[in-house]
């Protein structure tokens, strides 16, 4: 590029091949002094080339040079191209770290109102619906009840049965040492009944479940059905939550019992091939060491679990954001997040029951 | 004789977190009319109709429906008012997991006492009504587009309801799906003295049903009247659209 009497001297082309060259010319020629850009023999130029001489414009801005003998051509995608009147946005003023951990608690205690209202609006209408079913699609808890305990059952049955055999062939091997056989039938039926059967269970059906309730109920948001619902004057909750209420209390307890039962009879199955016992000297002592109690726990606390997996899977779905990229974002953190509950109210009845 | 608005909106504004949506908007929607509501995208006229109808929570201002204000009434006198209104989504929002029939059943079986068969009665005549009387046991996922806004229609008007809120009726349909929807609604309108409003950007389908328009622009009313008036007004932006079916 030639410069003469203040004069810059455009190319013929100025496009996204030859732009960088330019302007590293420019730079490198330091020129201070640009009163005018000359675009006379300018015959191409594409949105890269209009960037390239709104450069130049702010190089030498200091002495406002005009751009002369612009075609009419290259003047309109000059005029379309030109970012000088694009307002520039103006980035958000980062935030100091106190700041963000203060929105961040307070969202915090946002979500866990909503959730706390969402857990009071499923228990009311929960407890409603057990008596008066309008508002409540015919068969949805019959259809839940299959969806969430029929169709989880085979892989409880199969997970629990292959813990149970895990349990008893790693505590046999202690237990053989000391001659303490027999044992292992305690160990099987204190931890299934009490411990391994319901939180299987319950991890099973948060992985399953509570991830089909959070993605369920999402997509219905994001697809407009819950305001459909809304408008038809029909609760949402009362509509698609209380059926699978209504269902995971009722199929919790009998996944509960299968995969404990199951769970024994793995432990079984090692007490008489590993360790010799017969199948009648195991039960007698499963019976004898179970107390009410521990059944009780077992499976009171199972409900607790049950009812978490779906007021968090509600929740996240009703709170989803965007479209399906929100969807697929909900439905880990509900699973993320059951689990967690789950774990953590696991935790709390073993202290409560057994400290 | 001044017409009594069914609903009248004072002063409301809409917001999204610390963004106004909608500053200080005030229309009458009046009875038996369709009311089309215009403007370019994110002008805010899903916004309005979703805060009229409480699906989202207006910031302040007054709305009116059949002369009592909504903004304020608790959930169970609201729903009373809900289900005298029905509301033709965007995209149908239909139920994807229960037929076409059982969509159409919902409102009849949750707000009313009819018996089974009366209500499989009143499903087969909406479904006819939109022309998808061949499609009552094919779920939502089985539709065409144009058949998707028919059965959601059908829906919409189980309950002959007085007012019926359309989002973008036309909106992904061609032009001869587009004509015939019109011409439903315009039928509706007819035969049930229907109050109708509209969300809509198309021109033709504007000239063939609209009665009133309500024209918004970055969340203020630009213009409010009747087609005609609409049709000579000097505002820029309204001249514009109905000039080159743009918004300027």
């Amino acid at each position: 590029m030639d410069i003469r009497n203040n004069t810059l001297l455009l190319p013929k082309n100025l496009d996204k091949t030859n732009i960088t060259g330019l302007l590293q010319e420019i730079t490198l020629q330091n020129l201070e002094v640009v009163k005018q850009i000359d675009a006379g023999e300018l015959v191409t130029i594409d949105s890269a080339g209009v960037a390239f001489l709104d450069k130049l414009m702010e190089i030498f801005a200091a002495h406002s040079p005009q751009i002369v003998n612009l075609k009419a051509e290259i003047k309109q995608s000059y005029q379309t191209f030109s970012s000088l009147e694009v307002p520039i946005q103006i980035k958000a003023k980062q935030e100091n770290i106190f700041v963000k951990v203060g929105d961040n608690f307070f969202a915090w205690l946002e979500s866990s109102k909503q959730a706390f209202y969402l857990l009071a609006d499923v228990f009311y209408w929960s407890f409603v619906g057990v008596f008066n079913k309008k508002g409540q699609r015919k068969g949805s808890v019959t259809q839940q009840g299959l969806l969430i305990g029929a169709d989880a059952l085979p892989i409880i049955l199969l997970l629990s049965f292959i813990l149970g055999l895990i349990l008893a062939l790693q505590s046999a091997a202690q237990l053989r040492q000391f001659g303490a056989n027999i044992f292992v039938a305690d160990l099987m039926a204190i931890s299934m009944v009490t411990e391994m059967g319901p939180i299987l269970t319950a991890i099973i059906l948060a992985g399953r479940s509570g991830s089909a309730i959070a993605s369920e109920i999402a997509t219905m948001k994001v697809t407009e059905e819950i305001d459909a619902l809304t408008m038809m004057a029909i609760n949402p909750i009362r509509y698609v939550v209380v059926p699978k209420f209504h269902a995971i209390t009722l199929v919790i307890p009998l996944l509960v019992t299968a995969s404990t039962l199951i769970g024994i009879f793995g432990g079984l199955i090692i007490a008489v091939t590993y360790l010799d016992l017969s199948t009648v000297v195991f039960f007698n002592r499963v019976f004898e060491v179970l107390t009410l109690r521990d059944v009780l726990i077992g499976l009171g606390k199972s409900y607790f679990f049950a009812w978490v997996i779906v007021i968090i899977g509600s929740y996240y779905g009703f709170n989803v954001q965007g479209g399906a990229e929100g969807v697929g974002k909900v439905t880990t953190q509900s699973v993320v997040a059951s689990i967690f509950w789950v774990i953590i109210l696991d935790a709390l009845s073993s202290i409560i029951f057994y400290f | 004789m001044k017409k009594e608005a069914i609903i009248s909106v004072k002063n409301m504004v809409a917001k999204y977190g610390d963004e106004t949506v909608l500053s200080g908007v005030t229309v009458d929607i009046f009875p038996q009319e369709i009311t089309v509501i215009l403007g370019g995208s994110g002008c805010g006229k899903t916004t309005f109709i979703k805060n009229v109808l409480r699906l989202y929570q207006p910031y302040s201002g007054s709305v009116k429906i059949f002369g009592n204000e909504v903004t304020e009434m608790d959930e169970i006198e609201f729903d009373e008012v809900l289900s005298r209104i029905g509301m033709l989504f965007q995209n149908g929002a239909l139920l994807n997991s229960i037929s076409v029939a059982d969509n159409v059943s919902i409102p009849l079986e949750q707000h009313t006492n009819l018996t089974r068969d009366i209500i499989e009665k009143m499903i087969r005549v909406k479904l006819d009504l939109v022309n998808l009387g061949k499609a009552e046991n094919l779920y939502p996922s089985e539709l065409s587009g144009g058949m998707k806004k028919r059965a959601a229609l059908a829906r919409a008007i189980a309950l002959d309801p007085d007012i019926l809120v359309c989002d973008e009726p036309s909106a992904g349909l061609d032009p001869l799906t587009s004509a015939a929807l019109d011409d439903l609604i315009l039928k509706l309108k007819k035969l049930l003295k229907m109050t109708i409003i509209i969300v809509t950007h198309e021109l033709a389908s504007i000239h063939r049903i609209a009665d009133r328009i309500i024209f918004l622009d970055q969340g203020k009313v630009l213009f409010t009247g009747t087609l005609k008036e609409a049709q000579k007004t000097k505002i820029p932006e309204v001249e514009t659209f109905f000039r080159v079916g743009k918004f300027g």
